[in-house]
């Protein structure tokens, strides 16, 4: 019995616990890449380095706060200076969109070259990202670091496993599902949010019933900007700022956001967490848990189904695998 | 007339570097200025043809590194006598899960179909991995700090250019086969997918490419200054030239590199060309101006462009692969996207896209202008930061910023030729005009 609860205890400190983690940031980002792709109806290739560039403000600003003495008790930091570096990303998106997609939507240019142009605006917010702070990695959480240690686990319960739950961790959660439910709320009820949704379903009928095309962009690219934003910035806080990993992240990202259907904001966050509980599942090592599970059985290998490398090939298969079998998404997301 | 005009200015540039600079600079810019044209001939293929986005230019390019190891290397009998069986079970492995699935969809119906597909992946991975596992690590313990690979044919190097081509065709026939015929975005995200996991995979399977611990010391197509300068032909031809030999070997070495190359260069575009004007290169571009006409007209789009992609991926890997012969290395850890990917849409795009011509010249100005910007940019940021007290962080922050630069001006070059230049520096011929030329 304790084996048992020994095991149960391993996998949620090692999988459960940053998965959930991880699926809420990737969550948060495929929303944004959910919202641009079903009202501008292009997939945003610059989303990985908005999420960087949002971050990056709100780095800046915390150190700000931190300089002026100002911490936000057990909280991050961070937190306090969230607001300012989704003003940033807003701000910064919004000049893109003024001078990058304003044009192409007006020619009604074909979705590649969006993307195309998409591309051309990730590299310079890639190259602003890194001038302005380098590329190194950076540690920016402060605050409590553990709301519960592995040692106090034990010693609470006796168990030879600890399950540590980092501050970051349960803020990341905690935070992504209150953007959640504001999100839908908002795409639910408010009168923006129907606007939004009825020309994501049909432009013409939505124009004709006199919605304002470029209030409902322009609140897209807000909504999405601070999605990116705070997406970024959690990410930050759980692992640590480094700007190619954001690059990086576009994968598991839009994959998430595939899988769940693209344009689908219900499928992009279930699409999320699939795709990093897959992650984390497929690369942890279960010897140590199966040695509980089943007892005098000593495993020679480390019992790793792929190795941490290969994370990226997870979302790949999982993209591959929907494309193939039902390429609308899980959701049925817009049509292919 | 356009086009003359600018090839000769792109030829001049080159030659001043040649008198400014040196001869070896010159040289060394235009054998990679070769190699990027092909790259860029390749993505016109893709692009300008049929209109398809590809973000993993730079998978398709390392496959042919990928291929100029397995081609050229000598074989290690040792990994092979140590592990080459285990691969072989393996690769039996893989098959025959492969074909255990295909048998259990077939016989199997409703639920019990998925769970028998499930549970034949599972078993057949298990299956796998039993006989990969002892397999590489017995290779990789064979003399890890020479080998610990299994090493590749031993055959001539320019093979390899061949094998690079077929890699990446293999390549282009999985993911065109998964991502064509659904929205064009599909295949770009998919592109961006393979390419970053056929790196990962470059520098983590050891046993295939010695990982990142890079194979060095390619055999050579051409000969090694060494030897030239023992040579006595190679001596008196010098003298005859009035050169220094020891000097004129480097020079001579890379004029027979910008040979080889060059002959690549003009049978490809020889190719495309006649391929863009056969009935074939008609139906191409029909496609790609309108979809639905084409298909209406009884044009099988999905297998066209799945045409297009792998014949663009080819030449990609072509190109990756002479790229590494005249390396002379494989580095997996140097591939990058934006080296390999953007760079190569940024000279397509600026060339012209359509035009085999423009995406040439492209390739060959790009490039130019990327290692050239860097030894001009140096002393200019150089002379920036000299003004400033050296003690004071911002002049190494300067010096720090000129590479970050280079993508920030990549991104906004290309924002604004696909904007206000849309067609490119040599436009694509169309109308009565195209067709009254050939």
């Amino acid at each position: 019995m304790t084996d048992t609860l020994n095991a149960l205890v391993l996998f949620a400190n090692f999988v459960f616990v940053p998965g959930l983690a991880y699926g809420s940031q990737l969550a948060l980002g495929a929303l944004g890449v959910t919202l641009i792709y079903a009202v501008l109806r292009f997939s945003n290739f610059a989303h990985g380095d908005l999420m960087a560039f949002g971050a990056m403000g709100t780095i800046l600003f915390t150190w700000v706060l931190q300089g002026a003495g100002i911490t936000a008790g057990p909280l991050p930091t961070a937190l306090l200076a969230l607001p300012v570096g989704i003003l940033g990303a807003v701000i910064l998106s919004l000049i893109f969109d003024r001078t990058v997609y304003r044009f192409y939507r007006a020619q009604r240019a074909p979705p590649v070259v969006f993307v195309i142009a998409s591309v051309g605006v990730m590299f310079m917010i890639n190259g602003i990202v890194r001038l302005v702070i380098g590329v190194g990695d950076i540690r920016f959480a402060d605050g409590g670091r553990f709301i519960i240690r592995a040692r106090e686990f034990r010693e609470m319960t006796g168990l030879a496993e600890g399950l540590a739950l980092r501050s970051t961790q349960l803020i990341t959660v905690v935070v992504a599902l209150v953007v959640m439910v504001a999100l839908f709320y908002f795409l639910n009820r408010s009168r923006m949010g129907k606007a939004m949704r009825a020309y994501s379903d049909n432009e013409d009928l939505a124009l004709l019933s006199g919605i304002n095309p470029d209030r409902v962009v322009l609140y897209t690219w807000i909504i999405a900007a601070a999605l990116a934003t705070i997406a970024g910035t959690l990410y930050g806080l759980d692992k640590s700022f480094k700007p190619f990993t954001y690059f990086q992240l576009l994968l598991p990202i839009f994959a998430a956001a595939i899988v769940g259907g693209i344009g689908n904001p219900f499928g992009a966050i279930a699409g999320g967490y699939l795709i990093a509980f897959s992650e984390v599942t497929v690369t942890y090592l279960y010897r140590k848990f199966f040695t509980y599970l089943i007892p005098g059985w000593e495993p020679e290998g480390l019992l790793q189904l792929l190795s941490t490398e290969y994370k990226f090939a997870v979302s790949f298969v999982i993209l591959v695998v929907v494309l193939l079998i039902r390429p609308t998404g899980l959701f049925r997301g817009k049509t292919i | 007339m356009r086009t003359l005009v600018l090839y000769g200015a792109m030829a001049a540039l080159l030659i001043m570097v040649g008198m400014v600079q040196s001869w070896n600079v010159s040289l060394t810019i235009i054998n990679m200025c070769i190699i990027s044209a092909i790259m860029a001939l390749g993505v016109n293929i893709q692009w300008g043809y049929a209109g398809l986005f590809n973000v993993g230019i730079m998978g398709f390019a390392a496959l042919g590194g990928v291929a100029a190891v397995l081609v050229s290397m000598p074989p290690v009998p040792a990994a092979w006598a140590a592990g080459g069986g285990g691969i072989a079970l393996s690769g039996l492995a893989v098959v025959a899960t492969g074909v255990a699935i295909v048998v259990l969809r077939r016989k199997l119906t409703g639920r019990l179909r998925l769970w028998g597909t499930i549970a034949a992946a599972i078993g057949g991975y298990a299956l796998i991995r039993m006989a990969y596992d002892p397999a590489i690590a017995a290779i990789e313990a064979v003399d890890p700090a020479a080998t610990g690979y299994l090493g590749g044919l031993g055959l001539p190097i320019v093979l390899a250019w061949f094998g690079g081509g077929l890699l990446a065709a293999g390549a282009a026939w999985v993911v065109g086969k998964i991502s064509l015929g659904l929205r064009s975005d599909y295949l770009a995200i998919a592109t961006l997918g393979i390419s970053e996991i056929l790196i990962a995979m470059m520098k983590n399977e050891d046993w295939l490419t010695r990982g990142v611990k890079n194979v060095t010391g390619l055999p050579r197509p051409v000969p090694y200054e060494i030897a030239l300068r023992e040579a006595p032909w190679f001596v008196d031809f010098s003298a005859q030239l009035g050169q220094n030999p020891i000097f004129f070997a480097s020079i001579f070495v890379k004029l027979c590199y910008m040979l080889l190359f060059a002959t690549v260069l003009i049978v490809l575009y020889w190719l495309s060309e006649k391929a863009l004007h056969s009935p074939w290169g008609r139906m191409m571009r029909a496609i790609r101006d309108n979809r639905d006409a084409a298909e209406a007209m009884g044009k099988d789009v999905t297998a066209r462009h799945l045409q297009v992609f792998i014949l663009g991926s080819a030449v990609v890997g072509i190109a990756g692969a002479m790229m590494t012969t005249l390396e002379g290395q494989f580095t997996p850890g140097t591939y990058n996207p934006l080296r390999f990917t953007f760079l190569i849409w940024v000279m397509v795009i600026i060339g012209g896209s359509g035009n085999n011509r423009g995406a040439i010249l492209g390739g060959f100005l790009v490039w130019f202008l990327w290692i050239e910007v860097e030894t001009l940019g140096e002393p200019l940021m150089m002379m920036l930061a000299s003004g400033l007290d050296p003690a004071f962080e911002l002049s190494e922050r300067l010096l720090d910023a000129a590479p970050h630069m280079r993508l920030f001006l990549m991104g906004l070059i290309l924002l604004l030729v696909l904007r206000f230049a849309p067609r490119g520096l040599i436009p694509e011929h169309s109308g009565p005009k195209a067709a009254r030329k050939r």
